[in-house]
């Protein structure tokens, strides 16, 4: 679905009101973009270039910069998944081939259906409980083969 | 009846929300009435959810409790149940170390300001208010107190220098974006104990002049960012924070900000260039941020824990602090242990503790039970420790020189089916992943490093003294501490791990 460019540009107009007066405020209006629609159209960038007396290829810059920001939706549901050294410790590399395979798809990839996007994530501080995800921004600690097919099972439903 | 559940996010990954919920739906059903405080983490991780029941004789402790065990906790009066442990305050892990940091976490509301001045809150900062700046100072200098973000620059000089500095106007960053695998101190603090950070700012403003503060953190811990935006919401709204702190005359403010999943940002000049709203790119210093930090003013940025450690120090005063510790290592110390353990968490203890007693005393070896190979110390930066190195006491000098860090004070266990060639790929790939692309030691050397190590997975040996001299380049070349410590886990696996290197090691499996 492509996003109306009048429409972006008026909520993203609201959202750089609501900015006004921090500063370096780029990041959190990354972030309030990101929220607003799920990613960060590029239609939204010379919009913000502009009100920040910015160059445009700076906000893109800034914004490529960071492995938050996306500039397409992703599926239905996230899940990330703990890569760093203390969920290695607790097989959390098993645990990723596991969950890739069952998906079907890689890091960074959405699954056919559009049901779920794949992300690694490099410590999520649940490192006494690992291997840990993030699903849709609810934490999950000792994740094994069965825990995460429950988890599936629930945003799948 | 009083029911403790946390809400550290560690307990709410262990199912902490499900077992609040279960309890409050039993007490309702039976007609209980119930007062349930949702508390950061006591830090043992193993046990959470760890539910406590206010008793006469004190808080009992229960864990770890599923939200299936509610009914029957309830049937058995809670006392007679098989999950109680006895009183909280008795239990071995707790008994065993001298919390000064986290003296409030898992005992309070974090969001609950009565609680937390009824705990010892703000005698810190009404003892510092009292003071002149210079007596502010020189108190921290005493403490002796150290950057417990890693590089372990004494606290006090740095906010001296800011203090000195002349500006229209100063800034106190926190550095709360807390990356390194196996630390979660910060995160414990924040959820279990905010207002002892924004103490702790509130301190170091006053102490360098500095009148706004930030607070950045990691969007990796929404839970936190949660209860940290809301502590400081309550605190302006309490005149804590504000044009006069306390009715003090001086003024102090700060805001929270959110990363966006940026490890180099853990770097204090990159960390100032994505708040200022560019990319996390490192700058070269000098300029020190202490003089030309955040939007080119004077900056202290420090680690969550070192602005944490504040309140006690001019609670207690900073004897009572440095009498803590050993040699240069002043004070106590959150050791997070991580990976693969058998009782994993959080344990604040005076500097000087050994390695094995960390890691089989506390720890209790291996959730695996299979017997621990390596230890790696201080994130992905930091140095795999062999068995043959457990006797190095936790301290800053004695860590580098046995060629390794105390970082955030991390501690993950690996146990014997680690592979560390595997794990020296895993640190150079990180680099290469996070790098950001100033310096070229660090942003071509990873890459160089993954496939260097590779050749050596081949079987090519000649590999090695290669990968030596790259890890020598990076070390000595890069302009931070991610290309510069890239080094510490490539070597000390290599160094002392050589067998997981060598050539046979294909022809074996």
């Amino acid at each position: 679905m492509r996003l109306d460019e009048a429409e972006v540009h008026a909520r993203v107009d609201d959202i750089l009101d609501a900015h006004e007066g921090l500063e370096g405020p780029l990041l959190p209006i990354l972030h309030a973009v990101q929220d607003a629609f799920g990613h960060v159209p590029l239609d939204s960038l010379p919009r913000i270039a502009a009100r920040l007396n910015l160059s445009r290829a700076e906000v893109h810059g800034v914004m490529s910069f960071y492995h938050d920001f996306r500039t397409r939706p992703h599926g239905r549901h996230v899940l990330k998944l703990c890569r760093a050294e203390a969920c290695q410790a607790m097989g959390g590399d098993r645990l990723a081939e596991a969950t890739q395979a069952r998906l079907g798809i890689g890091w960074h990839q959405t699954t056919a259906d559009g049901g779920v996007t794949l992300e690694p994530v490099f410590c999520l501080g649940l490192c006494a409980c690992a291997p840990a995800a993030l699903v849709d921004g609810r934490v999950v600690g000792r994740v094994d083969e069965a825990r995460l097919e429950r988890i599936l099972e629930e945003v799948r439903a | 009846m009083k029911i403790y559940v946390p809400r550290d996010a560690a307990a709410k990954a262990l199912g902490a929300d499900e077992v609040a919920a279960a309890i409050e739906a039993e007490a309702a059903r039976r007609g209980l009435p119930l007062t349930l405080v949702r508390n950061g983490s006591r830090g043992m991780v193993w046990l959470e959810p760890l539910v406590e029941l206010q008793t006469e004789a004190g808080r009992v402790a229960f864990g770890p409790v599923t939200a299936a065990d509610v009914p029957g906790l309830f049937e058995a009066d809670w006392k007679r149940h098989p999950l109680a442990l006895g009183l909280t305050e008795e239990l071995p892990w707790l008994m065993m170390q001298t919390r000064l940091t986290f003296a409030r976490c898992g005992i309070t509301d974090p969001l609950c300001l009565e609680d937390y001045e009824a705990h010892g809150g703000f005698e810190g900062l009404h003892r510092a208010i009292a003071m002149s700046r210079a007596e502010i100072l020189q108190e921290v200098i005493d403490s002796g107190l150290r950057g417990r973000g890693g590089a372990g620059f004494p606290t006090g000089i740095k906010w001296k220098t800011v203090s000195e500095a002349e500006a229209s106007q100063k800034y106190i960053v926190c550095n709360a974006d807390e990356g390194d695998s196996g630390t979660f101190a910060d995160r414990m603090i924040m959820e279990g104990d905010p207002f002892t950070l924004i103490e702790g700012m509130t301190i170091a403003g006053l102490a360098t002049g500095a009148t706004r503060g930030y607070v950045y953190m990691r969007s990796e811990y929404p839970d936190a960012v949660e209860v940290m935006v809301e502590a400081v919401r309550i605190a302006r709204a309490h005149g804590l924070l504000g044009p006069s702190v306390m009715g003090s005359g001086r003024a102090f403010d700060m805001e929270i900000r959110v990363g966006a999943g940026a490890y180099v940002c853990g770097e204090e000049t990159s960390l100032l260039n994505s708040l200022e709203g560019k990319r996390g790119v490192v700058r070269a210093k000098p300029p020190l941020p202490a003089l030309e930090g955040f939007l080119g003013k004077p900056t202290v940025v420090n680690n969550v824990i070192s602005l944490a450690s504040i309140p006690v120090i001019f609670q207690k005063g900073a004897a009572y602090y440095r009498d803590f510790g050993l040699g240069r290592s002043r004070g106590t110390i959150p050791l997070q242990i991580a990976g693969n353990v058998k009782r994993g968490g959080l344990f604040e203890i005076a500097f000087g503790m050994s390695l094995s007693q960390i890691v089989d005393d506390i720890a209790g070896g291996t959730a695996s039970g299979r017997p621990v190979k390596a230890v790696q110390v201080g994130g992905p930066l930091g140095a795999y420790f062999p068995r043959a190195l457990f006797d190095t006491p936790f301290c800053y000098e004695e860590f580098a020189g046995a060629e390794g860090l105390v970082g955030h004070a991390g501690i993950v266990v690996f146990d014997d089916t680690a592979d560390m060639l595997k794990q020296a790929r895993f640190a150079m790939e990180f680099c290469a992943i996070e790098s950001c692309g100033k310096c070229t030691p660090c942003r071509i050397g990873a890459v160089r490093g993954m496939e260097t190590v590779d050749r050596i997975a081949r079987g090519d040996t000649a590999a090695i003294p290669l990968l030596t001299d790259l890890c020598a380049t990076m070390k000595s070349g890069s302009l931070c501490a991610l290309g510069g410590f890239t080094p510490y886990p490539v070597m000390s696996a290599l160094t002392h791990f050589p067998d997981d290197f060598a050539p046979m090691k294909e022809a074996a499996e």
